[in-house]
């Protein structure tokens, strides 16, 4: 069973298309990253992955549960990161984390055990105290993955995850939810607009002006960083000419 | 069913931390009040004359007639305030963590709800022990069966100020919620003056203060403090919460706020 599955996915803005007939799948333990450039759907894609917005054609099916028919089960199945920092300025690194937890339905002592698992595993237990105004933006980002994992879901998205980051933390955050991947057999969804992000062992879903236009291993759509490149700013400036 | 308990207290415990944290939020909706009751009140005492009116058993003073109408008050400026962190928490994004659990978006936005209805309770009640020490002392029972009334018109309130915050595009609208909402909701109604002597003055203005839903939330509240029950304010009370309460579930989508703007 996949992950994650997108079948005939269309959504508009009143009469501007946003999305169109976008449909791939991304099976556990798999990383796949959605390229695109900015205005190229990505964040309404995010926003119907994460039932923000209401499905207005197609479907959307995370670990079998349809979003459409079943969206309590689906959502439980999902972890998200924004693109802005949605954690809670004032309050500490733990009060955010339980707050999530509780909506989440779980249970004081359980959501005690799994903030602690989750700190430890992003080197954060030292931090849980600290109110998150107080943190680096790396560290932010670690504690909203922490955040993200804390109900167990089977697929993680990450939108723009590394965006406002400094070069390190950027990698740093990439090389720690591949691990995430590789070691949980998580089923990731990476979305971004920096080649320098993709690794040839990933699936590549490239989106311009809200059509799928390319996907496939990165190492089949371009052969090295330069073929990449290369291949991305021909599909993307073709479709954008279009 | 424990899923919904753990979610609703985590709701309303991270309301209570933010309310914490914001602690002149707590003592500017004290302010308020207190210098309607403190400063207002004292100088219209001589003024406004008061008659025997329902609840009251005998003639009272001007402070003690306001008070259910300023603790009212209070309910109305929060509901209102709570609308405004709704906002504030759409736009930054905030209001996307709640709206990805899995639980129903009913029940997370009626959660919301509660809990901003109950950190009000703690202010009127403040607000009324003030209001005790100032002499103003209404009986020790009646402070309690006040209690689900002052709760019913603070879920009321909370529910017109979500439904309010659907519409309003951005922050920056909020001030036009201030003057087109709560003054007129709060000035034509029974928290200041009764309503016989609104119809003294001009019968229009006495059938506005008459149809006013807040009217209605300051007489069940001052009913309640005197121990006695208005159904009819009880029925229209729990009708608009009702009403309010359905209209802004069904109106709350964050998706409606990207098709207005690409609209």
């Amino acid at each position: 069973m996949n992950a994650l599955e997108v079948s005939a996915l269309g959504f508009a803005y009143g009469a501007r298309q946003a999305l169109q007939g976008i449909g791939f799948s991304v099976a556990p333990g798999t990383f796949a990253a959605l390229l695109g450039p900015n205005g190229a759907g990505k964040s309404t894609l995010i926003a119907l992955l994460t039932r923000l917005y209401d499905l207005q054609q197609g479907d959307i099916q995370v670990m079998g549960c349809s979003l459409r028919q079943q969206p309590r089960q689906a959502l439980r199945q999902l972890g998200v990161v924004f693109q802005k920092s949605t954690l809670d300025l004032d309050l500490s690194v733990e009060q955010n984390l339980r707050y999530h937890a509780a909506l989440h339905g779980l249970a004081k002592p359980l959501a005690h055990a799994r903030i602690d698992e989750e700190l430890a595993r992003q080197q954060l237990g030292e931090r849980r105290h600290d109110k998150v105004r107080d943190l680096n933006g790396g560290h932010r980002r670690r504690v909203e993955i922490a955040r993200a994992l804390l109900h167990r879901p089977r697929l993680l998205l990450l939108d723009e995850a590394s965006a406002g980051l400094d070069p390190a933390s950027r990698l740093a955050l990439n090389q720690h939810v591949r691990q995430l991947c590789r070691d949980e057999g998580l089923a990731v969804l990476w979305t971004t607009h920096l080649l320098d992000e993709v690794q040839a062992s990933d699936q590549l879903l490239i989106l311009n002006r809200g059509r799928l236009v390319a996907q496939g291993l990165a190492s089949q759509i371009g052969a090295d960083d330069a073929s990449l490149a290369a291949t991305f700013a021909r599909l993307t400036t073709c479709e954008a000419r279009a | 069913m424990n899923a919904y308990w753990y979610c609703l207290q985590g709701i309303v415990q991270r309301e209570w931390l933010r309310f914490v944290l914001q602690r002149s939020r707590f003592f500017s909706a004290l302010v308020r009040p207190l210098l309607w009751l403190l400063v207002f009140a004292a100088g219209f005492r001589a003024a406004l004359g008061i008659a025997i009116i329902a609840p009251y058993d005998t003639y009272i003073t001007y402070e003690t007639y306001i008070v259910p109408g300023l603790a009212c008050m209070i309910l109305l400026f929060n509901g209102m305030q709570g609308s405004l962190s709704m906002v504030y928490d759409r736009e930054m994004g905030s209001m996307r963590v709640l709206l990805t659990s899995p639980l129903p978006r009913a029940f997370l936005l009626a959660s919301k709800l509660l809990a901003i209805a109950l950190i009000s309770l703690l202010q009127v009640y403040a607000f009324l022990a003030i209001a005790w020490l100032y002499g103003v002392q209404p009986p020790i029972w009646g402070l309690l069966s006040a209690l689900p009334a002052l709760l019913l018109v603070a879920l009321l309130l909370s529910a017109l100020g979500l439904l309010l915050s659907n519409g309003i595009r951005q922050l920056e609208n909020f001030a036009g919620v201030m003057n087109f909402v709560i003054f007129p909701l709060f000035f034509l109604s029974s928290a200041l003056y009764p309503l016989w002597k609104m119809r003294e003055a001009n019968e229009w203005l006495y059938w506005l203060c008459a149809l006013n839903p807040f009217t209605h939330a300051v007489e069940l509240v001052r009913f309640a403090l005197y121990q006695r029950l208005s159904l009819s304010a009880l029925l229209i009370c729990l009708g608009l919460t009702a009403l309010f309460a359905v209209l802004a579930v069904l109106t709350f989508n964050p998706q409606h706020a990207a098709l207005r703007r690409a609209n």
